[in-house]
C-alpha cells in the first residue's frame, strides 16, 4: 500500500503546485492574470486547435481504418505499418520537416496540419485493431435484415468502435494540449507557447503560473470527459470471434482509395523524411559533430534508466488495479492518470518551482528529471501492464499457491512471466517517450546534460536546419525500431 | 493474505529505490556542445570526451550560467580551458531574464559562478538582488568605462546594435521609418516584425522605457500588440522580411550580417536600416558577465571574465558571432560592420535598464 500512497503522493505534486500558486498569487493577481486579453486569444487559438486537430484525426484514423481493414485496397498489408509509422516521428520533428521545405505553413492551418499528420496514428491504431476484433457476426445479422452496408455500418459497427474512437481522440485532444515544440517553427501561439515565453521572460513567475492554470483546466474538462464517457462503454463479453471478413470490393474506387492513403503516408511520412534527409545531404558528413553522439548517448541512457524505474514503479500499482481491485488501487490509478493527462510544461514548473525553493539538493539533478518522466509516463506504462496481467489467468497464479510456493517465488515464476509482454511493452513506451520528450528535459536536466531532442530544439530556434538534421534523423532512428517492437507484440496497447 | 501482498509490494519498493539511488549517483556525459551554427566546418567538441562517471555538476568545473550564443560562450570556454591547463567548464544555456530570476530564485546556493547574458536588464536583477561579487579592477579597466555600470558588479563584454532590416523590393529608402517611434504609426499595421519574447527585443523595450518614461512606452506596445507581425526568434524575422512576408522587422546587427557572410539564404533580398540620432531604435545593447557572490570558485571566475575582456576573448567575439567587441582590437571580421562610434546611439547607463517593468509592462498589454 506504501508504494501506491507514494505513487499517489508524487502524483499530487502539479495539482498541489495549481493550489499553491494561486494561494501565493492572491485573488487581485491571480484574477487581473487570469481574466485578460491574452489569455482569452490563447484559450480561442488552444481550443480551436484541440477541436480541429481531434475531428481531424479521427476523420483521417477512421477512414484509414475502414480503407485498411474492411475493403480490398492493394497493399493492405504495406499500409498498416505506413499508417503507423508517423508515431515514430516527434511532432516538432514533422513540422520542422514541413516547414524548413514549406516556410509558408504556420498559423492555426498549418499547426491543425502537422498536428493531424503527426498524431492521427493514436486513432488509426484502436481504431483499426477494434475492426479486427469486432464479431462480424452482428453486421452479417443486420446485412440479412435487408440493411444496406451503409446503413448497417452506422448503426452497427460505428456503435461497436465507438469506445475506439473516443480513446483515440481523447487522447489526440490531451497530446495537442501539451503540444510545445512543434509551435516554435508554426508560429502559432497556445498556452504551452505562452508559458514557455512567460519562463524565458521570468523564470517561474506568477504570471506563468495563472496560465498553467488555465491550461489545466482545459486537460481536467477532456480528462473528465474522457472518465464519464468511458463509463457509458459497451461491455464486451468474451472477445468475439473474429473471423476473415469478406472485404467489401472497391472497384472503380480503388484508385481514389489508394490516392488517399498516398497522400496521408506522403504527408505524415515523406515529407519530414526526405526534409531530413535533404538537410542531412546539404550539411555533408561534417555536421555529425562529437556532441551530436554525446547527445545521443546521453539521450539512450537517460531513456533506459527511465524505461526501468517507470516499469518497476508501475508493476504493483498495476498488479494491485487487476488483482485486488479496491478503493485505493483505484483512487491511486486515477490520480497517476490525472497526472500523465498533464501537459509536460505543467509538471516541469511545477518540479522546478518546488524544487529551487524547498528541495535544493535534489534542485537541477536527474533525479528530479526522473521524476517528471515518472509523472508523465506512469499511467501508459500502468495500463500497457494491466493489459498484460488481464490476460494471465489469476488461476495459475491460485495454482501455484496452493501447491505450496511462497508468494514471491510465484511472482517470479508465474506472474511475472505471464506479464513479461505487457511489461515489455511499457518499457519499450516509456523509452519512446523520454527519447523525444522536450519541455522537462529543457526545464529540469542537469547543467551540460544535453539530449537529442533538447539540442535540436535549440538549434532549429536559430533556423539552423541544417545542424538540427542530424538530431532529427537519430531521434527517428531510435524511435522506428521501438515503434515497430511494440506494434507486434501488441496491436491493442498503443492506442491507450 | 495481507503478508503476501506486503511481500509483492515491500520486493517492487526496494528495487524502485535501488534503482532511483542508482540513477541518483550516475552521470551523464557533459555534452560539450561544438557549435552548430557552422556548417562548413563546424568545430569539434573541446578537449577529452567526458568519462561516464563524472557528476552531471563536476564540483571542479567552473559553471556558467549561458544567456549568449552558445557557440560564442562555448568559444570562450574552449580556448579558456586550453590557457588553463585544460580546466573543466559547464554551460548552462537558457535565455537573459530566464538565468537572472533563475539565480534570484536560487540565491546563495546558485550552483552558478559566472552569469553572461546578451543584454544589460538580466545583469541588472542579479545585481540588484545583491548577488554580485565586485569584478576585478584589472578587468574592468580592460573596456572603456561607459559600458560597464558604474557600480562595478559587472562588466561589458560584447555589443549590438538595433537595426531596422527591410525587404529591398517592398521598400526604398525613403519609405524608412526615421524612428522606431514611428513604428506605431497605423500605416506600418501588418507591415513590420519582431520577436516580442525574446530577451532582445525586451531590452531594447527597456532601454525605451528609460529614454521616453513608462506611459509612452505602453502606447508604443499598445500599437505593436495590434500592428506587428509577432515571430519566436531574431532569426525568423529575418528570414520572414526577407521571404516578403512582411516589409521590414526590428532585430539586432550580427544576425544580419552573419548570414551575409555564410550562405545568404535568409538576408539576400533584405538591407539593414540603422536609425542613428540617438533614437531609440539606435540602441547599443551591451551582453555583462558578472562572477556570483555565492561562487566557490571566485578566483577562476574572476580569471575567467579576465579573460573575456583580453584582446584574445575580444577577438572572439568579432570572429565568432559578429557582435561589436568592447575593447579596443583590430579585426578582420569586424570591418564588414558599421563601426560602433559611428552608430550614433541613444546615451543610456546599462545599469539603469529595468527588466520587470518592461515584463509586466509586456504581458499587461498582451505581448506575453
Amino acid at each position: 500500500m506504501s508504494l501506491a500512497g507514494l505513487v499517489a503522493l508524487v502524483s499530487l505534486v502539479p495539482i498541489g503546485f495549481v493550489v499553491w500558486s494561486l494561494i501565493q498569487a492572491g485573488p487581485e493577481r491571480a484574477r487581473a492574470l487570469i481574466f485578460r486579453p491574452r489569455v482569452g486569444e490563447l484559450l480561442l487559438n488552444t481550443g480551436f486547435l484541440t477541436i480541429l486537430t481531434m475531428l481531424a484525426c479521427t476523420f483521417l484514423g477512421l477512414g484509414c481504418a475502414l480503407l485498411v481493414e474492411r475493403t480490398n485496397v492493394v497493399g493492405r498489408r504495406i499500409w498498416g505499418p505506413l499508417l503507423v509509422a508517423p508515431l515514430a516521428i516527434p511532432a516538432f520533428v514533422t513540422s520542422y520537416g514541413w516547414v524548413s521545405v514549406v516556410p509558408s505553413i504556420d498559423g492555426l492551418s498549418g499547426s491543425t496540419l502537422i498536428l493531424t499528420l503527426a498524431y492521427f496514428p493514436l486513432v488509426y491504431l484502436p481504431v483499426a485493431g477494434a475492426l479486427r476484433t469486432i464479431d462480424p457476426a452482428w453486421r452479417e445479422q443486420a446485412r440479412s435484415l435487408g440493411m444496406g452496408s451503409i446503413r448497417s455500418f452506422v448503426s452497427v459497427t460505428l456503435p461497436q468502435l465507438r469506445p475506439a474512437l473516443l480513446g483515440g481522440c481523447l487522447l489526440v485532444g490531451i497530446h495537442v494540449l501539451a503540444e510545445f515544440g512543434a509551435f516554435q517553427t508554426l508560429r502559432f501561439s497556445t498556452f504551452t507557447t505562452a508559458i514557455y515565453e512567460q519562463f524565458q521572460s521570468s523564470f517561474a513567475s506568477t504570471a506563468g503560473n495563472m496560465l498553467a492554470i488555465v491550461l489545466v483546466g482545459c486537460c481536467l474538462i477532456l480528462v473528465v470527459g474522457e472518465y464519464l464517457l468511458s463509463r457509458r462503454r459497451t461491455a464486451r463479453v468474451g472477445a468475439g470471434s473474429p473471423r476473415v471478413q469478406e472485404p467489401i470490393r472497391l472497384g472503380r474506387w480503388m484508385a481514389p482509395a489508394l490516392l488517399a492513403l498516398s497522400t496521408v503516408v506522403i504527408g505524415a511520412l515523406v515529407v519530414p523524411l526526405s526534409s531530413v534527409a535533404y538537410w542531412l545531404g546539404l550539411g555533408g558528413p561534417a555536421v555529425w559533430t562529437s556532441s551530436v553522439w554525446s547527445a545521443a548517448a546521453a539521450t539512450l541512457k537517460i531513456g533506459a534508466i527511465a524505461a526501468l524505474m517507470v516499469t518497476v514503479l508501475a508493476f504493483p500499482a498495476s498488479y494491485l488495479a487487476v488483482r485486488r481491485r479496491g478503493v485505493v488501487s483505484a483512487t491511486t490509478e486515477r490520480i497517476s492518470y490525472l497526472a500523465g493527462s498533464m501537459p509536460s510544461l505543467v509538471i516541469s514548473l511545477a518540479l522546478v518551482t518546488v524544487t529551487v525553493h524547498y528541495l535544493k539538493p535534489i534542485y537541477q539533478t536527474q533525479f528530479t528529471l526522473l521524476v517528471a518522466y515518472l509523472l508523465l509516463f506512469l499511467p501508459r506504462a500502468m495500463v500497457s501492464i494491466r493489459a498484460g496481467l488481464a490476460q494471465s489467468r489469476v488461476e495459475l497464479e491460485e495454482a501455484s499457491r496452493a501447491l505450496g510456493k511462497a508468494s514471491f517465488v510465484t511472482l517470479w515464476r508465474v506472474t511475472l512471466p505471464l506479464a513479461a509482454p505487457g511489461i515489455a511493452t511499457a518499457a519499450s513506451l516509456v523509452f519512446l517517450a523520454v527519447t523525444t520528450e522536450l519541455t522537462a528535459t529543457l526545464m529540469l536536466g542537469p547543467t551540460g546534460f544535453r539530449t537529442l531532442a533538447t539540442r535540436f530544439w535549440s538549434l532549429t530556434g536559430s533556423i539552423d536546419y541544417v545542424a538540427a538534421a542530424p538530431y532529427a534523423a537519430l531521434m527517428i532512428g531510435v524511435s522506428v525500431p521501438v515503434t515497430f517492437l511494440l506494434l507486434q507484440q501488441s496491436r491493442r496497447v498503443l492506442g491507450r | 493474505m495481507f503478508t503476501k501482498r506486503h511481500l509483492v509490494l515491500v520486493t517492487s519498493s526496494i528495487t524502485a529505490l535501488v534503482v532511483l539511488a542508482a540513477c541518483g549517483s550516475t552521470s551523464t556525459p557533459a555534452a560539450q556542445g561544438g557549435s552548430g551554427s557552422n556548417t562548413s566546418n563546424a568545430p569539434t567538441a573541446s578537449g577529452a570526451a567526458p568519462t561516464d562517471e563524472e557528476q552531471p555538476l563536476d564540483p571542479s568545473a567552473l559553471v556558467i550560467y549561458n544567456a549568449q550564443h552558445e557557440n560564442l560562450t562555448q568559444a570562450w570556454a574552449d580556448e579558456f580551458s586550453k590557457e588553463n591547463g585544460g580546466v573543466k567548464v559547464q554551460l548552462r544555456n537558457g535565455s537573459d531574464l530566464e538565468m537572472a530570476n533563475q539565480i534570484v530564485a536560487e540565491g546563495a546556493d546558485s550552483p552558478a559562478d559566472v552569469f553572461i547574458t546578451e543584454n544589460s536588464p538580466g545583469m541588472n536583477l542579479v545585481e540588484q538582488a545583491g548577488l554580485f561579487a565586485p569584478v576585478d579592477p584589472g578587468t574592468t579597466s580592460q573596456i572603456p568605462a561607459q559600458y560597464s555600470p558604474s557600480t562595478g558588479k559587472w562588466v561589458g563584454v560584447a555589443a549590438r546594435s538595433t537595426v531596422f532590416v527591410y525587404n529591398t523590393s517592398k521598400l526604398t529608402q525613403a519609405q524608412l521609418p526615421k524612428s522606431l517611434i514611428d513604428l506605431a504609426d497605423p500605416a506600418w499595421k501588418g507591415r513590420w516584425a519582431a520577436s516580442p519574447s525574446g530577451a532582445d527585443f525586451q531590452a531594447i523595450i527597456s532601454a525605451l522605457y528609460e529614454l521616453k518614461g513608462a506611459d509612452a512606452t505602453k502606447t508604443w506596445l499598445t500599437a505593436m500588440k495590434n500592428d506587428a507581425a509577432i515571430y519566436k526568434g531574431n532569426s525568423t524575422v529575418m528570414k520572414a522580411v526577407n521571404a516578403g512576408e512582411v516589409d521590414g522587422g526590428v532585430i539586432y546587427h550580427y544576425y544580419w550580417y552573419g548570414d551575409q557572410a555564410k550562405t545568404k539564404e535568409n538576408s539576400s533580398n533584405t538591407a539593414l536600416h540603422f536609425f542613428g540620432n540617438q533614437d531609440p531604435g539606435a540602441f547599443v545593447s551591451v551582453s555583462g558577465a558578472g562572477v556570483l557572490a555565492s561562487s566557490d570558485k571566485k578566483e577562476l571566475a574572476q580569471k575567467f571574465l579576465k579573460f573575456l575582456t583580453s584582446k584574445k576573448g575580444q577577438e572572439i567575439v568579432a570572429n565568432n558571432v559578429l557582435e561589436y567587441p568592447l575593447a579596443d582590437i583590430t579585426s578582420e571580421t569586424n570591418k564588414a560592420l558599421k563601426p560602433l562610434s559611428s552608430l550614433e546611439a541613444p546615451v543610456v547607463d546599462p545599469a539603469s535598464l529595468n527588466s520587470v517593468a518592461v515584463t509586466d509592462l509586456m504581458t499587461e498589454v498582451g505581448l506575453l
